[in-house]
């Protein structure tokens, strides 16, 4: 689903554009252009192949109703990462100015629900571990079911969330949530029975013009991958900005024994269960993604340490 | 039977429009694209409980779409089809913001209502804008704006190649849909594996269609810049255009210009 301009508020369209246009430099770097590369044309007309696969419904067992295909996957799988989320922005863009599918101010925040999560998240860190150096079709369609659940599931989040903080809606974000998760689902699962369909018949007619990165095992497997590193930084940020509004005033089980034992009175409220959903703090979360950076900074660290003893020793 | 959406011929409606020609055509893609930047943020920039001070945006899609001749119709439908996730979405106002606001002269209703209204106003402003951008400048030239404004460059030509072969691949993909009609006659539905081998040719297709364009565009001597027919200037009529917008869009936003407006009549009146 995508945002609309009606229900975005200023500051969380231009933190979606700033995402946007991040990633974009980023991509755009990223895909190296030799001048008798195929990678521009790819990518636009492969763009065009997605337009043109939506415009086809299939019939979802079971429901008899019919669904059409999403695409970011299937582009992932052509291009790679970079090059598919450029196509999918370009895809999105379109939509906007066209479709009125989405706005322009909202486009940021559709470009990293519908472009980010699937082809930097799902793709590198779910589809290619789960098909493998040599995919079975079993492989394939399980790579292609798990990442296509898990990419709308993102997305639908991301959805909730950018609506809740941009306050226009007065919808409350559990129920939101019991909305949104749900259906996701369903068409994640419909999206991966589509796109292993397609993605198996490429493969058994013509392998080679699946992305070859999702073949080929990596060069250096003792390394840790930069980009796994960077989208597990994203996530772990966007995590704890989200979840630190969960987190409870009370104090935890520990600092309660302790005080309970020393005897100093430190709460004057009885330590109740309250998992009620808190309003949408941005103190609360700016200390959130303050103590993820941090906790990530001493991670690092304490990596790094290790990694030099261990090589000191051997 | 395979269904297939009619969007294509949507977009070809559009395209057509921007072919036109009338002075909001001539104007610099530039202006009209920075002024509509600059008017959706403005939009956006109220509080959810703003209806009055919103009104007097819309002089600015109805403006530039009377400019440049694009019909009342045509953007009425797309605003149709383009509202039910909106307005369903907003629908939950009302259901949970009852606490009651004036809405005008001590009439007072629960807030849900105000801010629903406020949603279906933002709504119709942004995308009747961007409509009109579009139907008055046409994609080849707002990629070309863009890439003049900062967009990476492999973006833009891409872009503009999927604008161009949007049509061609929706065509086939039509095609191909309707053989596979013909030659099933009486099949109601097209299955899952169906459909995977169908856009699975379609890939096929598309892969080895892109490798012959890229090769008559390098036999063509292209060098990764899609240029232009008709260069760009940025004239003092732009400059005008963009700047009396912005000018307009801040007096709106700064002041309540329908409470100044109303206060003037009954001054007069009373």
């Amino acid at each position: 689903m995508h945002m609309a301009d009606a229900l975005i508020s200023p500051v969380v369209g231009g933190a979606g554009w700033a995402a946007t246009l991040a990633l974009a430099g980023y991509s755009a770097r990223k895909i190296k252009v030799a001048a008798d590369d195929t990678s521009v044309p790819m990518m636009g007309v492969g763009a065009a192949f997605v337009f043109a696969a939506q415009m086809l419904n299939f019939t979802i067992p079971g429901t008899g109703s019919s669904g059409h295909l999403g695409g970011g996957l299937i582009l992932a799988a052509m291009l790679g990462p970079c090059a598919a989320f450029l196509a999918m922005a370009s895809i999105l863009t379109v939509q906007a100015l066209f479709f009125a599918d989405g706005g322009l101010l909202a486009l940021g925040c559709n470009v990293v629900n519908l472009g980010f999560f699937p082809c930097f998240l799902a793709y590198p860190l779910l589809f290619r571990p789960i098909a493998g150096a040599s995919p079975t079709r079993a492989r394939l369609t399980a790579a292609s079911m798990v990442a296509a659940i898990v990419g709308l599931q993102l997305g639908a989040f991301g959805v909730v969330l950018e609506t809740k903080l941009s306050g226009i809606t007065a919808l409350p974000m559990n129920t939101f949530l019991l909305m949104m998760q749900p259906i996701h689902l369903a068409i994640g699962v419909v999206e991966g029975l589509a796109t292993a369909a397609v993605i198996l018949f490429v493969w058994q007619a013509r392998p080679g013009i699946l992305h070859a990165g999702s073949v080929r095992p990596d060069a250096d497997s003792g390394a840790v991958p930069k980009k796994l590193v960077a989208a597990f930084l994203v996530a772990a940020l966007a995590m704890s900005g989200a979840l630190s509004w969960f987190a409870s005033t009370k104090p935890d089980g520990l600092e309660w024994s302790v005080a309970k034992a020393s005897g100093v009175a430190q709460m004057a409220a009885p330590v109740a269960a309250e998992t009620t959903w808190p309003a949408v703090d941005a103190g609360t979360s700016l200390a959130g993604v303050v103590g993820a950076a941090l906790t990530l900074i001493v991670a690092g660290l304490i990596g790094l340490a290790v990694r030099r003893r261990f090589a000191a020793k051997a | 039977m395979t269904r297939l959406h009619t969007g294509a011929l949507e977009i070809g409606e559009l395209d057509a429009l921007s072919r036109r020609d009338s002075s909001a055509h001539r104007l610099d893609p530039r202006a009209k694209l920075l002024a509509t930047a600059v008017f959706l943020a403005t939009v956006v920039s109220w509080g959810r409980y703003e209806i009055v001070g919103l009104l007097p945006l819309a002089a600015f899609p109805l403006v530039l779409g009377a400019i440049g001749r694009v019909p009342c119709g045509f953007v009425a439908r797309k605003l149709l089809i383009a509202a039910p996730f909106v307005l369903v979405l907003g629908a939950f106002n009302p259901i949970f913001d009852t606490a009651p606001r004036e809405l005008a002269a001590g009439i007072e209703i629960s807030g849900g209502w105000i801010s629903y209204l406020s949603i279906v106003l933002r709504f119709g402003l942004t995308v009747a804008a961007a409509l009109a951008l579009v139907a008055v400048t046409g994609m080849n030239r707002l990629c070309a704006a863009a890439s003049i404004l900062g967009a990476p460059r492999i973006f833009v030509t891409q872009l503009a190649l999927l604008y161009r072969y949007l049509f061609v691949l929706a065509a086939q993909a039509q095609r191909m849909s309707r053989a596979a009609e013909l030659r099933a006659p009486g099949r109601r539905r097209m299955s899952i594996a169906l459909f995977g081998s169908l856009v699975g040719h379609l890939l096929l297709r598309t892969f080895d269609r892109a490798q012959r364009i890229h090769l008559a565009m390098r036999c063509r001597g292209f060098d990764g810049d899609i240029p232009l027919v008709r260069p760009m200037r940025f004239g003092p009529w732009d400059a005008a255009f963009l700047a009396g917008w912005i000018a307009f869009f801040a007096a709106v936003r700064v002041f309540r210009l329908p409470d100044l407006l109303g206060g003037l009549v009954l001054g007069v009146w009373g």
